[in-house]
């Protein structure tokens, strides 16, 4: 039988190109007892059915995977998320870290940064160095990054609401460093949609807030070609208590305000496009997570390519980092958490995730110990060098069960999409709370099983025992938020403050026209004006955005 | 008037983080089991939370709190209250606190902190009794 | 202060302190027996003719929002404002979720605004008569105007709203059928039909829509987009011009005629439901077609209505 033309030319295009670019990992790919394994298992005989669902890896509609040749060719990207305390900490940590071989690093923020509130706010009150580092200013950034070479490190950045002013303190100190925009390279979360119904940390009403979204695309695009923009994120639409289908729903329903925002802003999706990356949860029912991941790339190419008419793959496909599903760890009998993080892990590399980090054992206790963390990254590697899942793309397809699940969530998510441009996109459909009561219906159907014990949970509704006290935890120490707070009032005793005033007024004059604000945001924090006053001088203008009624 | 209801309850929120699908699920659970309950949403300060409270006329405060600055935040909270003339109201709190933070919670008032895991009708019934308690008094 | 003691609180709520403002409306809330003397001491009072303003809409179309700006604006005038905001009750348990405080947090140190959530209850009557006793209260601590939201689903709400001086209509695009639905009867109450989220897709369609309407009926409409601000003080200035022209008309005094009647009917449906459920359960096992039943029930209570008077005058102290 010959072979299928739409094969031969993947093979042909798609993968040699791949190859080409990029030689697997081994020359002969291997079952644990010596068995072959193939680079990509297919039907017996493919039908345009077939093509039209699953196509083949690297190829729209990207069912099977961004790449032609996936893990055979690079495992994922391990990398674990951390915060501390103050700048000098972290920059201790971050040196340590790429001293070890790292080049890319993951910023976590205080909640008071994150909310674009200066350390001696009355609301940053016992928050200061809590759950992240605190960045008041330009001059705690160059701490930060203080001896870190910017044009070679990769820098993620937890950082939605006030994701402008953060990013322009990073180009700030790559100046400084004699580092141009065109060299930097990173990603910043930049989703403050998912913020409204979500995570919490939204500063300024969504149509404004979207305004310095679309800002920080056009900016990039023109002098950081290399920064990650956005990073649209479902993993906390899930921790909120969501389905598997509404994470995906609701998440490419936020990628699609932000494509709309942006193609009306007149930036080209083709370009952009290629600068869009996910964030996904991965959860406990393994086989459902894993049709989640491949029925959300199948379905946002499609969106791509067929609403938005993107044209290259690169801004069809969707690519994801996944985290293992935080609200799934239990206090009770922590090891078991360990197991739980396992199956969660396999889920997003069965289901194809480009970087992945792993929750540790003890982290519905606290912040995680050096011990657990270490156990967290090794169950990345067993599954990487160990499991023999890596070996072969794509490794469910097929499967009647994992296949139909697959479509059903597609369907589902789609179903739901719909009702949303039913109400107006994402923004309408926030406004009126729908989004919100849908997760929150979620959840409290959730908690109810448990509570009933229709859901098992081990260890919590279902095989107890005795435990003994919970073991001390970390805590931060409360001088930090102080000597933070000193440092600020300080700056503002010592820099231009005439520069200061000039400039935030500059950028209250452009917030209330619809110049680009990026500029005048960097020139603001150029003068060590505080995150506290360019956000403040924005909440001004654009007025700030607060709790919807839940019902 | 109908009498027969089981009180009023106020659920906050102190300090920023954005985690409230605890707190959500409490202010429901409490009004299928028949109370009346006002919900702050995230982000709100002792001084508002106790404002709040005192305007409604509650007879039970709820705090939840997952960011880790409840030792400062919940006796805050009790502070505003007594400073609005309103300390007789029971104060209940909840989140990821640590065991060894319980004890001194509950010497400054706190009646009592519940954390991650424990059945709802254990908090259900806690509420009971302090709702009960306060509308005696009244 | 003591809150057990019904001038005390009074007095308290005059000096405009928020614990009695708040345990003052709970007491008539609840029909407490405190309450009888509370209100018959306030009756003695002269309280100042405040505005009302009505606001109610569907789910989703931002009325809190609307309300917390509204607020805002009025703080802006230094105007000292009330708000009732009503939910409905779960006709399952009995509990309800009053979620509309959470729009108006901004405003919760100010102690120049007075928000005040209340449950529906499922009650058929005494909505009315507790909403009414709340914001005569509200006036008494110096608020006006005093607004009073509702979700505009049920016939109890739509009375309340009936309360008002006038009455402010909020829809939104966006919300398919129940607009419908809302708009058949609630157009007719509203005086004022506000479209708001005036960014979003459709509402230029509904708003040309309701301009239609509103010219049909000779009502006034306003854009505005709540969660930025946008159209507030038009809004306000509508309803300043509503006002004017209401109560030039003589519109207003009737109205608030009517909502006066209205107030006493739900008390008087109120305060004989007791009494009826008492004399009922006297008379034994229920025989025969209840509607004669029902009408032997009067006549029984009219003939007691000695009674009742005592009978209110010895709760009272």
């Amino acid at each position: 039988m010959s072979k299928h033309p739409a094969l031969v030319e993947w093979e042909e295009k798609v993968l040699k190109k791949a190859l080409d670019k990029a030689p697997e990992q081994r020359k002969e790919f291997k079952t644990g007892s010596g068995l072959p394994a193939e680079r990509v298992a297919m039907p017996e005989e493919i039908e345009q059915k077939y093509l039209d669902k699953l196509g083949f890896p690297g190829q729209f509609p990207y069912t099977r995977g961004v790449q032609p040749t996936m893990y055979r060719g690079r495992f994922w990207t391990m990398r674990q998320y951390a915060g501390f305390s103050t700048a000098e900490e972290s920059n201790k940590r971050y040196r340590y870290l790429l001293e070890q071989g790292t080049t890319g690093l993951s910023v976590a923020f205080d909640l008071p940064t994150q909310i674009g509130y200066d350390s001696d706010h009355p609301m940053s009150r016992g928050e200061v160095g809590k759950v992240g580092v605190a960045i008041d200013s330009l001059a705690d950034m160059e701490v930060l990054f203080d001896s870190i070479p910017l044009d070679k490190v990769s820098t993620s950045m937890t950082i939605n609401a006030p994701a402008a002013v953060l990013f322009a303190m990073y180009v700030a100190v790559a100046e400084k460093q004699g580092v141009k925009p065109e060299q930097i390279n990173g990603t910043i979360q930049n989703d403050v949609l998912k913020e409204y119904v979500a995570r919490g940390t939204y500063i300024f009403p969504p149509r404004p807030s979207l305004r310095l979204t679309t800002d920080i695309f056009a900016w990039c695009a023109k002098n950081a070609p290399k920064f990650n923009t956005i990073s649209i994120s479902g993993y906390h639409i899930r921790e909120a208590g969501s389905t598997a289908v509404q994470e995906i729903a609701f998440t490419l329903a936020d990628g699609i305000a932000y494509v709309k925002a942006a193609t009306e802003a007149g930036l080209d999706v083709d370009v952009f496009g290629k600068r869009l990356s996910f964030f996904f949860n991965a959860s406990s029912d393994l086989l459902e997570e894993v049709a989640k991941f491949r029925a959300a790339r199948r379905l946002w190419a499609k969106i791509m390519k067929e609403r938005f008419g993107a044209k290259t793959p690169q801004s069809q496909m969707l690519r994801f980092h996944t985290q293992t599903a935080g609200y799934t760890l239990t206090a009770q009998q922590c090891d078991n958490n360990i197991v739980r993080v396992a199956l969660q892990a396999l889920a997003s590399v069965l289901g194809g995730t480009q970087s992945l980090h792993t929750n540790s054992r003890d982290e519905a206790l606290a912040l995680p110990t050096e011990d657990s963390v270490r156990v967290a990254l090794r169950t990345q590697q067993i599954i990487a060098n160990e499991s023999g899942v890596t070996n072969t793309v794509d490794p469910l397809a097929g499967s009647y069960y994992v296949e139909a699940l697959t479509d059903r969530i597609e369907q589902e998510a789609s179903e739901l999409i719909a009702k949303i441009d039913e109400m107006g996109g994402m923004i309408p459909a926030i406004e009126a709370g729908f989004v919100q009561r849908q997760i929150e219906d979620a959840a409290y159907t959730y908690q109810s099983q448990i509570e009933s014990g229709d859901r098992v949970i081990v260890g919590v509704n279902k095989f107890q025992i005795a435990e003994k006290a919970a073991p001390p935890v970390f805590r931060v120490d409360a001088s930090v938020g102080e000597a933070q707070v000193q440092r600020t009032r300080k700056l503002r005793e010592n820099r231009d403050n005439a520069r200061v005033s000039s400039a935030l007024e500059a950028l209250e004059g452009a917030a209330r026209g619809s110049d680009n604000l990026m500029p005048l945001i960097l020139d603001a924090v150029r003068s060590y004006a505080t995150l506290g006053e360019v956000c403040g001088v924005l909440r001004k203008v654009f007025g700030e955005y607060s709790d919807l009624k839940s019902r | 008037m109908s009498t027969q209801q089981c009180g009023r309850v106020l659920i906050g929120k102190p300090g920023l983080d954005g985690h409230d699908r605890g707190a959500k699920f409490i202010a429901r659970a409490l009004r299928d089991e028949g109370f009346e309950v006002i919900y702050t949403g995230i982000r709100r300060t002792p001084e508002e939370i106790a404002a709040a409270a005192v305007q409604e006329d509650v007879d039970v405060v709820g705090l939840s709190l997952l960011s880790g600055a409840h030792n400062e935040l919940f006796p805050a909270v009790l502070d505003e209250l007594k400073k609005a003339e309103a300390g007789d109201i029971p104060v209940i709190g909840g989140g990821v606190i640590p065991a060894e933070d319980i004890p001194g919670l509950k010497e400054k008032g706190v009646r009592e902190v519940f954390t991650p895991g424990t059945p709802v009708k254990d908090i259900l019934a806690v509420f009971h009794a302090a709702a009960n308690e306060h509308r005696k008094k009244r | 202060m003591n809150l057990h003691q019904p001038a005390e609180l009074l007095a308290a709520v005059r000096a405009r302190n928020p614990r009695a403002i708040g345990r003052a409306i709970s007491l008539v809330e609840d029909g407490a027996p405190a309450a009888e003397a509370l209100l018959d001491l306030l009756d003695r009072e002269a309280l100042p003719a405040v505005v009302t303003v009505g606001i109610t809409g569907p789910g989703g179309a931002g009325k809190s929002t609307l309300t917390q700006q509204l607020i805002g604006h009025y703080r802006g005038l230094g105007r000292r404002v009330g708000v009732v905001a009503i939910d409905p009750s779960s006709p399952i348990s009995g509990g309800a979720l009053l979620g509309d405080r959470i729009r108006m947090m901004r405003h919760a140190t100010d102690g120049e605004v007075v928000v005040r959530s209340m449950a529906t209850r499922g009650r058929i009557g005494g909505l009315c008569a507790s909403a009414g006793a709340a914001v005569r209260l509200m006036a008494y601590a110096g608020c006006d105007p005093v607004i009073i939201e509702t979700v505009g689903v049920g016939q109890a709400e739509i009375d309340v709203v009936r309360l008002a001086d006038l009455t402010l209509l909020v829809m939104a695009p966006g919300l398919g059928d129940d607009i419908q639905a809302m708009k058949a009867g609630l157009v007719e109450l509203a005086d004022v039909l506000v479209v708001n989220k005036c960014d979003n897709p459709g509402a230029e369609a509904l708003a040309m829509d309701m301009e239609q309407v509103a010219r049909e009926r000779d009502r006034l409409l306003r854009r505005t987009c709540a969660t930025e601000g946008r159209g507030i003080a038009e809004l306000a200035e509508g309803l300043e011009t509503a006002l004017a022209k209401s109560s030039e008309s003589g519109e207003l005094a009737r109205r608030r005629q009517r909502s006066r009647e209205a107030e006493v009917l739900d008390w008087a449906l109120e305060m004989m439901r007791p009494r009826l459920s008492s004399l009922l359960r006297d008379n034994g096992p229920v025989r025969g077609d209840p509607r004669l039943a029902a009408r032997n029930l009067l006549e029984r209570l009219c003939r007691s209505a000695a009674d009742l008077s005592n009978g209110i005058s010895k709760e009272s102290t």
